[in-house]
């Protein structure tokens, strides 16, 4: 790792900046890589999304296996954070925003007009950029899916879940006797795990993060790195990430989007030791972003 | 090099050039604000000034000490009660003729009589009504003096000016001064300022029926209001879809906040009074306009408190499953409540002072009885403040001072409550 960044510092000195767009209609749309996966969960088959004329997601194909940690990389307005919206239907509370093509979860597509997007979201859980905990108790915000789903059916059944996620989550032990306290009042990283909390206390089968640690310092950006380690054993994790070095450390296989299109993906250690694409190179040496 | 250098400025020199500059035009703005603050300060100050030195003395009233004779022959001449025809007013003049033995002579007599209120005979027989057992003895009891005695104990009545300007003879001035040696007169407090309605006569007026008016007319206004323009806030803030058609509603909306309110006076005669034929002079019907004007005022400020919740709480909400209601009701609803709560208080805040619409659905007429339905007719505060300032007596002058003494009474309670509210439901989070 240190020894590409020091490659990067290099060449950035002499390269002069060329016009990426030019490059992608260049280097053609055709992903390269791998784009399927072994045991198939999550399946996205020529996404399309528009913004209103902003065509943000173009024919993009990947696959998200179970219990898999998928990192999608790529400069600003690349299309990560939409891509990661249309895995939960998110985008729907966006009017103008446009989505075509196929996703399935387990074999159902989640776009038809049967699925109903509050139920996708309970088995698709998200985590956002900045902590964000309900103006409520610590036991309340991660009591709160469960209360809505009507998942516990007794008090002692909702106290067991809001433990266990917390438990989960790393932190119980710092909250235990404080559960009655506001969630906005721990500290950010200790937010950013209430709300991992809250979203596993729901029970879902992928975690969708999106820079969940970009608003945090890196004492708490290696403890959320330390969970998801732990989660990747019983959830899907895609993370959408700015931080090469984070994508390097807790994913398994790494996607590489540019203005819309999904450049590169493979695993993760391929794609940093031997990236195949000339974009994914510039990119990860540092020449893009 | 050294003379270049004191030729071109240096970006320090050109900085401080201009800092002076910068100083005075921050000192001229910060000067001006202070001023326009002191000016309006000042006004606030005079204003209450003026209102207290002159309503103030509206909640004393002066009262006569006479001694009652409850003589059996008037109050019950057939050996029974009788309440209802007894010469109340006889008892009374007997009473102050009582006083002042030696006057004698019809037009001296009636001069006499004018000092008592005609609410006198009234309290005479409210005390013999509620303590029959007093029946043919003699008590001294503190009847309420007439407004002319009452100004001139209160110095409002200049006696040094000629006789024909003034509305108490010299002869009656004389009598009241003997009275007054004789402790009998006393400025006591004006307990009929708060428990009696409307009346002609300035002594016997109070805005018991003016409050009640205004407290049953805010009760339907609340009522209405603030659940309908939270509903309608809501609904176009979180589930309408963003087009022409709600673009037209929103541009109304914000229009109709503007409208003059007496417009809504005309709107409420056309529709409740002419077509649905709802009672006159009615506070349901003064409620239900006052809910018509204060309804864009609690439908902009809703939406206001809706915009300001921080769109990640409702993001973290869809993100674990909630539905698009349950994300308002849970979330949004709570955390908008205070600003709604003090949208629609400052909307109420408003409602109680408007008078311009209620004069047009006949909330104007001259009420004597306390309301005590949502459908009896009366009159609002700031209505029955306009009725008394048109009326020529000097003694209404000082009490249409203490009826706005107790509106704004009301107002500043009503606004300190949305300040509470406010702060209590924010600390919450």
């Amino acid at each position: 790792m240190t020894a590409m960044t020091k490659t990067a510092t290099d060449k950035r000195k002499t390269a002069a900046v060329p016009d990426y767009h030019e490059q992608v209609v260049e280097l053609g749309r055709e992903t390269v890589g791998q784009v399927r996966c072994a045991e198939p969960f999550m399946v996205a088959e020529k996404v399309n999304v528009h913004y209103g004329d902003n065509h943000a997601i173009r024919d993009v194909t990947l696959e998200i296996g179970k219990k898999e940690v998928v990192a999608l990389i790529g400069p600003s307005g690349c299309g990560k954070s939409t891509f990661l919206r249309c895995l939960n239907r998110m985008n729907d509370s966006i009017e103008s925003a446009r989505v075509s093509g196929n996703i399935t979860l387990d074999g159902t597509d989640i776009y038809s007009k049967e699925q109903d997007p509050v139920a996708l979201r309970a088995r698709v859980g998200m985590v956002f950029q900045k902590p964000n905990p309900f103006p409520k108790s610590i036991y309340d915000n991660v009591a709160y899916g469960p209360r809505i789903h009507g998942l516990a059916g007794d008090r002692a059944e909702l106290d067991t879940i809001v433990h266990s996620s917390l438990e989960r989550a790393g932190l119980l032990k710092e909250v235990k006797d404080r559960l009655d306290e506001p969630g906005t009042s721990l500290s950010g990283g200790q937010q950013q795990r209430l709300c991992i909390a809250r979203t596993i206390a729901v029970n879902p089968e992928v975690i969708l993060m999106d820079e969940p640690c970009s608003a945090l310092d890196p004492i708490a950006t290696a403890r959320i790195e330390d969970l998801m380690d732990e989660l990747c054993e019983d959830y899907a994790i895609v993370i959408v990430t700015h931080s090469m070095q984070q994508a390097a450390r807790v994913s398994r296989r790494v996607a590489y989007f540019h203005l819309g299109y999904l450049v590169e993906v493979d695993d993760t250690d391929k794609v940093f030791t031997n990236p195949q694409h000339k974009l994914t190179e510039d990119y990860i040496t540092g020449r893009i972003g | 090099m050294g003379a270049k250098r004191t030729r071109e400025r240096t970006t320090l020199q050109k900085v401080e050039a201009g800092l002076k500059r910068r100083r005075r035009k921050e000192l001229i703005f910060k000067l001006s604000g202070e001023i326009a603050t002191g000016v309006g300060i000042l006004f606030l100050v005079l204003f209450f000034a003026i209102l207290l030195n002159k309503g103030s003395s509206a909640f004393q009233q002066t009262y006569l000490q006479l001694d009652i004779e409850f003589s059996a022959e008037v109050i019950a001449p057939g050996g029974q009660l009788d309440l209802q025809y007894a010469d109340f007013d006889g008892i009374v003049r007997a009473a102050l003729q009582k006083e002042l033995p030696e006057i004698s002579g019809r037009s001296e007599r009636r001069e006499l009589y004018r000092l008592a209120s005609v609410g006198a005979a009234y309290q005479v027989h409210d005390v013999i009504a509620e303590n029959p057992g007093l029946l043919g003895t003699t008590q001294s009891i503190w009847v309420p003096a007439s407004a002319d005695v009452d100004m001139l104990v209160k110095g409002n009545i200049d006696a040094a000016v000629d006789e024909a300007l003034r509305t108490l003879s010299d002869q009656q001035i004389d009598w009241i001064n003997r009275l007054d040696e004789a402790g009998r007169l006393d400025l006591k407090f004006n307990s009929a300022l708060f428990s009696n309605g409307d009346s002609r006569e300035p002594e016997l007026a109070g805005i018991k029926g003016a409050m009640m008016g205004s407290f049953f007319m805010l009760a339907v206004t609340i009522a209405l209001s603030f659940p309908i323009g939270v509903a309608a806030a809501i609904y176009l803030e979180e589930f309408a879809p963003r087009n022409s058609w709600s673009d037209l509603v929103e541009v109304n909306i914000n229009n109709l906040a503007a409208v003059p309110s007496i417009v809504f006076g005309l709107l409420g005669l056309a529709v409740f009074i002419n077509w649905m034929a709802l009672p006159r002079s009615a506070p349901l019907v003064g409620g239900l306009v006052l809910t018509l004007l204060t309804l864009p005022v609690i439908i902009i400020a809703s939406r206001a408190a809706i915009k300001a919740v921080p769109p990640s709480i409702r993001q973290a909400a869809l993100g674990l499953g909630a539905s698009k209601t349950q994300v308002v009701f849970h979330h949004v609803l709570p955390l908008a409540m205070p600003g709604m709560l003090t949208g629609a208080i400052i909307g109420m805040s408003r409602a109680l002072g408007e008078s311009a619409p209620l004069l047009m659905i006949g909330m104007i007429a001259f009420v004597v009885d306390v309301p005590g339905s949502f459908t009896d007719p009366s009159t609002a505060l700031p209505v029955q403040i306009y009725l008394w300032a048109d009326s020529p007596e000097r003694a209404f002058a000082e009490r249409t001072s203490a009826a706005i003494i107790v509106l704004l009474a009301f107002l500043l309670l009503m606004n300190l409550a949305a300040v509470i509210i406010r702060r209590r439901m924010e600390r919450k989070w």
